[in-house]
């Protein structure tokens, strides 16, 4: 919307007003993450841009921080365990969340209601609070400090997003085609896996990059239920914030930030593909 | 309705037989559709809801003494709290201590009394020590002797607390209250008196940060709102990247921004603005800040959504009728935007009272909130039982918080990107 030609001035002045109040919420969101893109390359040990930077001297400029990731081998164990542990779970999590989603949607679910707010509670319920209950909970039945333990805290942490994605795409799915196919001969294996998984992908992939990010970033968990043999990236940050802020950290926080820039791409695609699908329009 | 098998027909003409095999369809489905949640159900139970219910049941167990000396427990189960014990009960504690020392359980005994009554620890591994040698059978003179705290009620009270297997203690201290020794409920001591604080902090900065959250995304989601989507769209990346990029990684970008030599100081210094740099780390500014910016985007998401479905046909209605801008949107607009406004509010509200990363790292001292508290509890000072006291409490506000949510948006309703 653009101001009408006969607009007061005072519509006029609150128009802009709020153009540049909505700039200024944009830049405050998005300034923390530009800037440590830049800082990342410091050649110097300094978490604020020197002199050299500002005059763009190629010298104040170095990978450095880059090659220290590369060459400790803490950062390295936690990389690999990040991706074990992220990529283990978004499995689990997407399996069993999307069958449930599929069973939610339908129409003679039980208790809908009660189980959707019960299988989203992990979400809401502050993560201190399972984590904490998850250590006592996993050293009594040997799970604490084992990958398994971390990947299935994980998973559940993750499942509400996989839940949320693949019902909204399930929302307004066409029963009819299930029945169509059905009627053609398909027996309901071949009906899921050529009729409604197709459909429903775009949700159940969006779903499972959530769990993965969610998993990727999760560090309060990891602090209680891991073991120094399941260290993940967040925890490695974790110990470097709190002990000494290395500008190492800063090089680990721009790849995630490629990361999720990734992620948020094929998430938006996917959004729109699904949307495209199912003939939602804007 | 009145309908058996052995009626052909009822009054419609519906065949019965058919109306049984429909029921029995029905119930097929219903099976099916449960079959599907089953296996997430029993993961979920299994992984989050059990640990989350022995937690809870940590907060009330209390299982020290009543293991350790089953026989003081019992006595003292009977014991009226109204004048000192008898010989038979100091006699019972006084072998149960030379007892405990021999098996070495008695740090753990001495400490759990001491978190009731501060002083109990040296009581009673001093006069273990001593009671070792007695041989004697007047165990209450001996005890008293040894050590006048043996005929205070504060000490017999704390024994009295930890008797019973189940207890509100926990409880009761994590808000600032106690047994006194006559078993009857009291404010603890004023230095010991932080729980209530803590807790009113948590709400005091996940407050602000719930206004600050409306006060930013409001007017941001209603500019995107009016914004052809080509331009929506790009614009709204700006919201979605911090959306999906790691808490950890905005926190570490808060320090190196906020900190003494940092980004925001550095700038105001260079332009003139202040003359030394400002403290706005390890303190509450530093912990409101980071949290409005990781949160926001949870306030902007629903807000806009809600927003992009208003029609503008109803705002050039009402001003057609003569209403000025100010009115049309306050009377029309706003009151159709309160669900994307109170479904963001309650969530940004709902994750800020249980936060723990930022506060850890940003807040300092003073910005420190019940997380990290509990935390505190779990790890370092290893009370386990006010640690499980404290989450059942902010874990039973949470779930108000989220029941009024799910009544207001329901849960489905969520919506993410």
């Amino acid at each position: 919307m653009s101001l009408p030609i006969h607009a007061t001035a005072l519509e006029r002045v609150s128009y802009y007003g709020l153009r540049l109040f909505s700039a200024l919420v944009l830049f405050f969101l998005i300034i923390p993450i530009l800037v440590i893109i830049p800082l990342s390359f410091n050649a110097e040990p300094f978490f604020t841009f020197t002199e050299g930077m500002l005059r763009l001297e190629p010298e104040a400029y170095s990978l450095r921080w880059y090659r220290n990731i590369w060459e400790s081998q803490e950062w390295m164990l936690s990389i690999k365990n990040s991706m074990i542990i992220g990529v283990c779970a978004t499995l689990l999590a997407m399996t069993l969340g999307t069958l449930a989603a599929l069973g939610l949607s339908q129409r003679h679910m039980p208790f809908k209601g009660a189980i959707m707010g019960l299988l989203i509670s992990p979400m809401i319920v502050p993560v201190i609070i399972s984590a904490a209950s998850m250590y006592f909970f996993f050293t009594k039945v040997n799970l604490a400090q084992t990958y398994l333990g971390v990947i299935m805290a994980h998973a559940v942490l993750g499942i509400p997003f996989v839940i949320i994605t693949v019902t909204a795409t399930l929302v307004g799915f066409d029963d009819n085609l299930t029945k169509a196919s059905a009627s053609l001969g398909a027996n309901p294996r071949t009906t899921f896996f050529k009729v409604t998984f197709p459909l429903i992908r775009p949700g159940v992939i969006s779903g499972a990059l959530f769990a993965f990010a969610t998993s990727f970033d999760e560090v309060v968990v990891v602090l209680f239920v891991a073991g120094t043999d399941q260290r993940t990236i967040p925890r490695e940050m974790w110990a470097g914030m709190r002990e000494q802020l290395s500008p190492t950290i800063l090089a680990v926080a721009t790849l995630l930030i490629v990361l999720s820039v990734m992620l948020l791409l094929t998430v938006e695609l996917l959004r729109r593909r699904s949307d495209r699908i199912r003939g939602v329009t804007e | 309705m009145s309908m058996s098998a052995d009626t052909p027909a009822d009054e419609q003409g519906i065949d019965p037989q058919l109306k049984a095999r429909l029921r029995k369809a029905e119930r097929f489905l219903k099976i099916r559709a449960l079959l599907l949640v089953v296996p997430l159900m029993l993961f979920v139970l299994f992984t989050f809801v059990m640990p989350l219910a022995e937690m809870l049941y940590r907060s009330v167990h209390n299982p020290v003494l009543v293991e350790a000396m089953p026989e003081v427990a019992r006595l003292m189960q009977e014991w009226d709290s109204q004048e000192l014990p008898g010989e038979e009960i100091y006699a019972a504690v006084g072998k149960a201590l030379v007892e405990a020392r021999k098996e070495k359980t008695i740090g753990r005994i001495a400490n759990r009394l001491n978190s009731e009554y501060s002083g109990m620890r040296s009581l009673l591994t001093g006069s273990a020590r001593k009671l070792q040698r007695y041989k004697g059978d007047d165990y209450k003179n001996f005890m008293l002797q040894l050590d006048p705290d043996w005929g205070e009620a504060e000490t017999w009270g704390a024994f009295k607390v930890l008797s019973s297997e189940y207890t509100l203690t926990h409880y009761l201290a994590a808000f600032d209250m106690q047994y006194d020794s006559k078993g009857k409920i009291v404010p603890q001591p004023e230095e010991r008196q932080i729980y209530v604080d803590m807790l009113l902090k948590t709400l005091k900065l996940s407050l602000l940060v719930t206004v600050f959250c409306v006060l930013l995304g409001y007017p941001l989601a209603y500019y995107l709102s009016i914004l052809p989507p080509s331009k929506s769209n790009l614009l709204m990346i700006l919201v979605l990247l911090p959306f999906w990029t790691s808490l950890l990684v905005r926190t570490s970008s808060w320090i190196v921004m906020l900190q003494g030599q940092g980004v925001v100081n550095s700038v105001l210094l260079g332009l003139g603005v202040i003359g030394e740099p400002l403290d706005m780390m390890y303190n509450q500014i530093g912990t409101v800040v980071a949290m409005t910016h990781i949160l926001l985007p949870f306030m902007i998401l629903p807000t806009y959504s809600v927003m992009k479905s208003i029609s503008p046909v109803y705002m050039r209605a009402a001003r057609s009728l003569g209403a000025t801008p100010a009115h049309a949107f306050m009377r029309v607009y706003f009151p159709q935007t309160v669900p994307g406004l109170s479904a963001g509010a309650i969530l940004v509200f709902i994750l800020s009272i249980g936060y723990y990363i930022t506060p850890a790292l940003v807040g300092g001292r003073t910005g420190q909130m019940i997380s990290n508290l509990i935390a505190y509890h779990m790890q370092t000072s290893l009370n386990w039982g006010l640690g499980a006291a404290l989450a059942g409490s902010l874990l039973v506000v949470v779930l108000v918080l989220y029941w009024i949510y799910n009544r207001l948006v329901g849960a489905s309703q969520m919506k993410l990107g």
